[in-house]
């Protein structure tokens, strides 16, 4: 997709101007935030599982060329075909070629993140197909001509009230006037089976890749993506190579820790194993089956200090606790991936001069790594991002160069202490009367929103150091 | 607190402490250090307060520039390395110390940040945990109206929860009015709020929000940085909310006026 990163600060200030849209933001997330904690609290293990899992995801990362080619020869046995790509554009075109080998014209599409990394959507419609999203989020961002703000949930940021405006826009209702919400779903429903019964392919992402079996596995709520994946005679199955877990129960243990993160439920509604295509003697299911899976980056990835961000189960529990991202929604990231997971990956995936400002969206607060269910230590990642940032001077040299002199200064205590003593004595002056101060030179980031508090009169250092003295006289 | 002090009446088995009195305190609230060197005496720990101190790092560490923090890291542990404890009254200086000095240093360097940590501790985890204080009554009166906000560093990374509620419970009769959302970030960061001050602002605004809510009187917490940032914000509403350091609470000190408020 296209990225607009490099304006995060323009979009974050657009995002919060909608103050209607950022109170419903705060709802969202409290509510978010809610019946997760509900759903662990009244799981036993929850820690024990997510160690547990861990352990799984960095093996199998540990072994990946190991498990991608087990992986490979056993979908390969089931009747698979199985494409690695580099990048993007390889991504791209690979699946182009499976729609054209097979003179498709239109495709049904359950939701897949990767598909929005790479732009898959618009490869195919500039190829003349015509991509249909199937999940309900993604249909209506679609409809929208959106992307989406939240990597679960991707119309996170549409009110029903929106939703509806756009299905008038865009259906023929008629009198219908689609007031309740289960009205709008209903709606969704009926446009989207014609095209499940009329699409050539069906587009789906994973959860995961069994390498003991070269099943795939999938979890949704609405069922669309078996759909997708069983009426259309072709299935293209959409993931990264960072996928792959050696068993079956590996799996599906991840599973529990997933459903319960993202949305707080024991299990998602669906969760469906795709072995292959039909065999002889069933009477459904696609004739032929794809798995194309994309690098973009993630093997150098591996490589690197960042490879734990390769262990996210994508969840989204980080973009629900994150202050920063439930403040300013994901659309102000410019990125497919939002949040803290968003402000990590992106960076690696693309470059860091174009989204360098992600990394800094973050007070360090924690949230994020407290509520990770695959243990991801993002605050820490997005620390060294930081760090990379002021290796290539990317970062504000005023900031660069302000904090160096602290450091110095904070190294040089006789200095140190004799220049802040003076300093406050002179803020206190000024400021005590009204106790604070509307307006600083070299603090206007603190002032445009806030006072910034006078001083007490005297440093402690002054003041322990007179009373000392004081005391050794007496 | 000095030398003479403790030669009037030393009991045989006081507790040596350092106390790391944080930039923010030394520079812009003194009286939270007085506070924490009062309640480690009521505590019966003899206090020490190294002079050579300044700054634990965080501004340039935060941001990434580990090159400059590693230096200041180095003279943080070597002032404070030889104390018996070592006694923060902030949560994300002593989460500094004691996890990120330990992440940052390598080699013989990180041996001793991990000496380090084993014995630092954040003042009300100090207080409550290490030293035991007795209940026992200092002003401020119980019928004060107190909300409390709980500091992400502390929170998350030194386990700060139920000791400052406790001992504003045993030494002031207080119990907490608490704030909705009370483990949601104020929007502080460190240069976050600067860097990024529109979101921040979005951030402080609901944090003052959810304190006004409550009707109380006075927001306490243990972190100056977001005292500061809720107290700034409070002051440029005009919204009348006492912020103080929970040690000023805890030791009795009423009378030095509120962060932000001029006398």
């Amino acid at each position: 997709m296209e990225q607009h990163s490099d304006t995060f600060l323009d979009n974050a200030s657009e995002a919060l101007k909608n103050t209607g849209q950022a109170e419903r933001r705060d709802k969202i997330a409290l509510f978010a935030s809610q019946i997760r904690t509900a759903a662990i609290d009244s799981f036993e293990g929850f820690d024990d599982l997510r160690h547990h899992v861990k352990k799984i995801r960095q093996h199998s990362l540990d072994n990946l060329d190991y498990y991608l080619s087990q992986f490979e020869k056993e979908a390969v046995h089931n009747g698979n075909q199985v494409h690695f790509a580099r990048d993007s554009e390889e991504f791209n075109s690979l699946v182009l070629d499976i729609c054209q080998q097979h003179d498709a014209r239109r495709i049904a599409k359950g939701k897949s993140i990767v598909t929005e990394e790479t732009g898959l959507n618009s490869f195919l419609q500039s190829a003349g197909l015509k991509v249909m999203e199937t999940d309900l989020g993604e249909y209506i961002i679609q409809q929208a001509g959106e992307t989406p703000s939240h990597i679960v949930s991707p119309a996170l940021h549409k009110s029903a009230n929106e939703i509806r405006e756009l299905f008038q826009q865009k259906h023929d209702l008629g009198h219908r006037e689609l007031q309740k919400t289960s009205d709008l779903v209903a709606e969704a429903r009926n446009v989207l089976r014609e095209h499940f019964l009329q699409a050539e392919v069906g587009v789906i992402g994973a959860n995961a890749l069994i390498a003991e079996n070269g099943y795939s596995m999938l979890v949704t709520n609405e069922g669309n993506g078996d759909l997708c994946a069983n009426l259309p005679k072709v299935l293209i199955i959409c993931t990264t190579i960072d996928r792959v877990l050696p068993r079956a129960e590996d799996a599906t243990a991840m599973s529990r820790l997933l459903a319960r993160s993202a949305t707080g439920q024991p299990h998602s509604c669906y969760t469906s194993f795709y072995s292959g295509p039909r065999r002889e003697g069933e009477i459904d299911g696609p004739l032929e089956t794809h798995f194309v899976l994309l690098d973009n980056e993630r093997s150098n990835i591996l490589s690197s200090d960042y490879r734990e961000i390769l262990e996210c189960i994508r969840c989204g529990a980080c973009l629900n606790h994150c202050p920063i991202y439930t403040s300013v929604g994901g659309h102000a990231y410019g990125s497919a991936y939002s949040g803290p997971i968003g402000s990590v990956l992106t960076p690696l995936l693309t470059s860091l001069e174009q989204s360098h400002l992600l990394p800094n969206a973050c007070t360090s607060c924690g949230r994020c790594a407290e509520v990770c269910p695959a243990n991801i230590p993002l605050p820490d990642l997005l620390r060294d991002l930081r760090h990379e940032e002021g290796i290539k001077k990317l970062s504000a040299p005023r900031w660069r160069y302000g904090l160096k002199l602290h450091s110095w200064l904070a190294r040089h205590p006789s200095i140190y202490q004799t220049l802040t003593a003076t300093s406050i004595r002179i803020l206190h002056r000024l400021g005590r009367k009204r106790g604070g101060f509307s307006r600083l030179p070299f603090a206007s980031g603190w002032t445009s929103q806030r006072d910034f508090p006078a001083p007490q009169e005297n440093t402690f250092m002054q003041l322990y150091k007179a009373k000392m003295k004081q005391n050794n006289e007496r | 607190m000095n030398e003479q002090h403790h030669d009037q009446s030393p009991p045989p088995q006081r507790m040596r402490v350092s106390l790391f009195v944080t930039c923010l305190a030394d520079l812009f609230r003194p009286s939270v250090a007085f506070a924490s060197i009062k309640l480690l005496e009521q505590a019966g720990c003899e206090v020490m307060v190294p002079l050579r101190q300044t700054c634990c790092g965080q501004p340039a560490y935060n941001s990434g520039d580990y090159e400059a923090t590693v230096p200041l890291a180095q003279q943080v542990i070597a002032l404070l390395e030889t104390a018996d404890y070592v006694v923060v009254p902030s949560g994300s200086c002593a989460g500094m110390i004691c996890h990120h000095y330990p992440k940052l240093l390598q080699g013989e360097w990180r041996d001793r940040a991990l000496k380090l940590a084993a014995k630092t501790f954040e003042l009300t985890v100090f207080l409550k945990d290490i030293a035991r204080i007795e209940p026992q009554r200092n002003n401020p009166p119980s019928t004060l109206s107190v909300t409390y906000h709980d500091s992400c560093a502390g929170l998350r990374e030194m386990s700060i929860k139920e000791q400052p509620r406790q001992l504003l419970r045993e030494l002031c009769g207080i119990e907490i009015n608490e704030l909705e959302q009370n483990e949601v970030c104020c929007g502080f960061g460190g240069t976050f709020c600067a860097k990024m001050p529109e979101i921040s602002g979005k951030m402080v605004n609901d944090k003052l929000d959810h304190a006004l809510a409550t009707g109380a009187k006075i927001l306490a917490g243990g972190d100056l940085g977001c005292l500061l940032n809720i107290a700034g914000r409070a002051q440029r509403l005009g919204q009348e909310i006492e912020v103080r350091h929970i040690a000023e609470l805890l030791s009795g000190d009423m009378d030095t006026s509120p962060i932000g408020e001029g006398r």
